[in-house]
């Protein structure tokens, strides 16, 4: 990466650090939320480029945030570090196991089976009456490396770990776009058979896609956890992963800040709406994808595509 | 010396229907074989078996004399067998040099890299080395499913040969292709062909592309193979030319022919 492409990055990401710091709490609060939503969406728009729709990462959200939830709760463990790792890596041992089956279908298919694991984890979780059944369970304050933060500074500390995982991931998948494995997916979605003809496993490119977007799952989830001190069974829900893949579409595929331009614009009109209609917001939210799609196919991000061409001329 | 296809009683059924039956052939390295025969008559079966397409329903087939029955396409790949389509394989919604970018990195790098750019100067100097050898450089930027027929065929066999393999199998490579053009696009291919040293197997139902690229031909009919010899003699027989070719050929028949005998021995029925 250039040393330009570097100060950008740390530069952006201590003016969204700032920025979460001076806003109201409650606009803070949405913004990691957002923050912790968007890592999870680009692990959905990682499987969108190759062409499979899963309706089934609340799983791995709920797994993360889960995880966080027991090590601070039951464990004693309350580093943030260690809880994203555990987290990360509870994710992928069950992607590892799941994807063995998933990453076998195509299509609708995909979708459906992904969906029916999740809700499989929020039937678990719903019977658990240890880890609070239907009301989940509270989320301790997270520590980093030794350092408690008092109440007030417990939020910055989860602001601060959400704009530099925001910012670590980010680039990474950027990278990783632009690699051999990121186009390898597009070339799976364009053509499987041509694709095992140059030699190479499909499954292997899909599963490894998988694994990956269940790790940002993971991520997601814990951030999530940590920044509302509370977990339940609805993270697992279909309805959450559906969330996922409208933030999705709403943001477009074609970049790695589409799905945090989509998850906070999420965040903010879902906030709206509830305000302005409290029993009608989901119209509100329906109608906003049905003109995206109508009218930006590819997403909110299009525009922005769009608007640097022609700045490029 | 061992031939580098070998198939024995190879035979492949769907339900009832059985599409290719007690095929046995055999080809060394280096050598250029037509395959001709009307539609439905098991040309393509018989490439789609030997490439790991579709399992055998009987039969054995060997490359360099190893099995690889069951083997998964990818797997054949890598034993030495490459192939390209009646309708060309490619990634439509990539760049002709995306398209070709992508397939050396599988099947030259074979090291699925998460972080290096695939765009690197010495892999795009290197895309476009191989596009200008396929002579379609002129297309690298634009994208796939706006090219012409010809460029499509042109592009999924330089893909398909980037793997180095030692047999080559074109189905239909002249399929779709503006009949002035066809000659144009053979002589690249065979060029490219001659230069890797590849045996080839090529569909085709142009006798006059038969005739100017085949040493050999096999003539397929009714799921079998009804003759097997040097291309003179196997389109010279009035059974290939009544059931195969469908009209008459004239064609001279050199007596220092390499092979004996032409026509195999065979009930056709319905003839």
């Amino acid at each position: 990466m250039q040393t330009k492409s570097i100060l950008l990055l740390i530069g952006g990401a201590l003016g969204l650090f700032v920025l979460g710091l001076l806003v109201p709490e409650w606009l803070s609060y949405l913004m990691i939320i957002a923050m912790g939503k968007g890592i999870v969406v680009l692990g959905v728009v990682l499987l969108m480029r190759a062409g499979l729709v899963s309706f089934g990462q609340g799983l791995y959200y709920c797994i993360g945030a889960y995880v966080a939830g027991t090590l601070t709760q039951f464990a004693g463990i309350s580093d943030v570090l260690l809880i994203l790792l555990a987290s990360i890596a509870a994710s992928v041992l069950v992607a590892a196991l799941v994807g063995l089956l998933l990453c076998r279908y195509r299509g609708i298919f995909f979708a459906m089976f992904s969906m029916a694991f999740s809700m499989i984890l929020y039937g678990l979780l719903v019977r658990s009456s240890v880890l609070g059944s239907t009301d989940g369970f509270n989320v301790l304050r997270p520590s980093l490396l030794g350092w408690v933060p008092s109440d007030d500074a417990s939020s910055d500390l989860v602001l601060a770990v959400a704009v530099v995982m925001v910012m670590i991931l980010g680039s990474l998948m950027w990278l990783y776009f632009r690699s051999l494995s990121g186009y390898a997916g597009e070339a799976v979605r364009e053509n499987e058979i041509r694709v095992e003809y140059l030699g190479t496993s499909v499954f292997r490119i899909i599963y490894t896609k998988y694994l990956i977007a269940a790790a940002l799952a993971g991520i997601g989830g814990t951030v999530t956890a940590l920044v509302s001190g509370h977990v339940d069974p609805e993270m697992a829900y279909w309805t959450t992963s559906g969330e996922f893949v409208f933030i999705a579409l709403m943001g477009g595929t074609s970049h790695v800040a589409a799905p945090m331009v989509g998850a906070g614009l999420f965040e903010l009109l879902r906030t709206y709406a509830f305000a302005i209609a409290p029993y009608t917001w989901q119209m509100i939210l329906g109608s906003t994808l049905l003109l995206i799609i109508i009218f930006l196919p590819s997403g909110l991000w299009s525009l922005v595509s769009r608007f640097s061409r022609q700045a490029r001329g | 010396m061992s031939a580098l296809l070998e198939t024995r009683n190879l035979e492949r059924s769907f339900g009832a229907v059985t599409a290719a039956v007690d095929i046995n052939v055999s080809i060394n390295a280096g050598e250029v074989v037509g395959v001709i025969g009307s539609n439905g008559a098991g040309k393509t079966t018989f490439i789609n078996m030997v490439t790991g397409y579709l399992k055998p329903s009987a039969g054995e087939i060997l490359v360099d004399g190893r099995s690889i029955v069951g083997l998964q396409p990818r797997a054949v790949v890598r034993a030495g067998v490459g192939r390209s389509f009646q309708v060309a394989q490619l990634f439509p919604e990539l760049s002709v040099l995306d398209n070709v970018l992508v397939a050396l990195g599988l099947s030259v790098d074979r090291k699925l890299t998460l972080l290096r750019p695939l765009h690197s100067q010495k892999r795009r100097r290197k895309a476009l080395e191989i596009l200008a050898e396929y002579e379609i450089a002129g297309h690298a930027d634009e994208v796939v499913a706006t090219l012409p027929q010809g460029v499509r065929k042109l592009l999924d066999i330089a893909m398909a040969m980037l793997s180095s393999p030692r047999l080559m199998l074109l189905d239909e490579p002249t399929s779709g292709v503006a009949i002035e053009d066809k000659f144009a696009l053979m002589e690249t291919v065979m060029n490219r062909v001659r230069k890797s040293n590849a045996a080839t197997l090529f569909v085709e139902h142009d006798m006059d592309v038969v005739q100017r690229y085949a040493d050999r031909v096999l003539a397929f009919y009714d799921g079998r193979i009804l003759a097997d010899g040097t291309t003179a003699k196997v389109l010279s027989d009035p059974k290939v030319q009544e059931l195969v070719v469908g009209h008459h050929l004239d064609i001279e028949v050199d007596s220092a022919d390499a092979y004996e005998s032409t026509v195999v021995p065979m009930e056709v029925r319905n003839a």
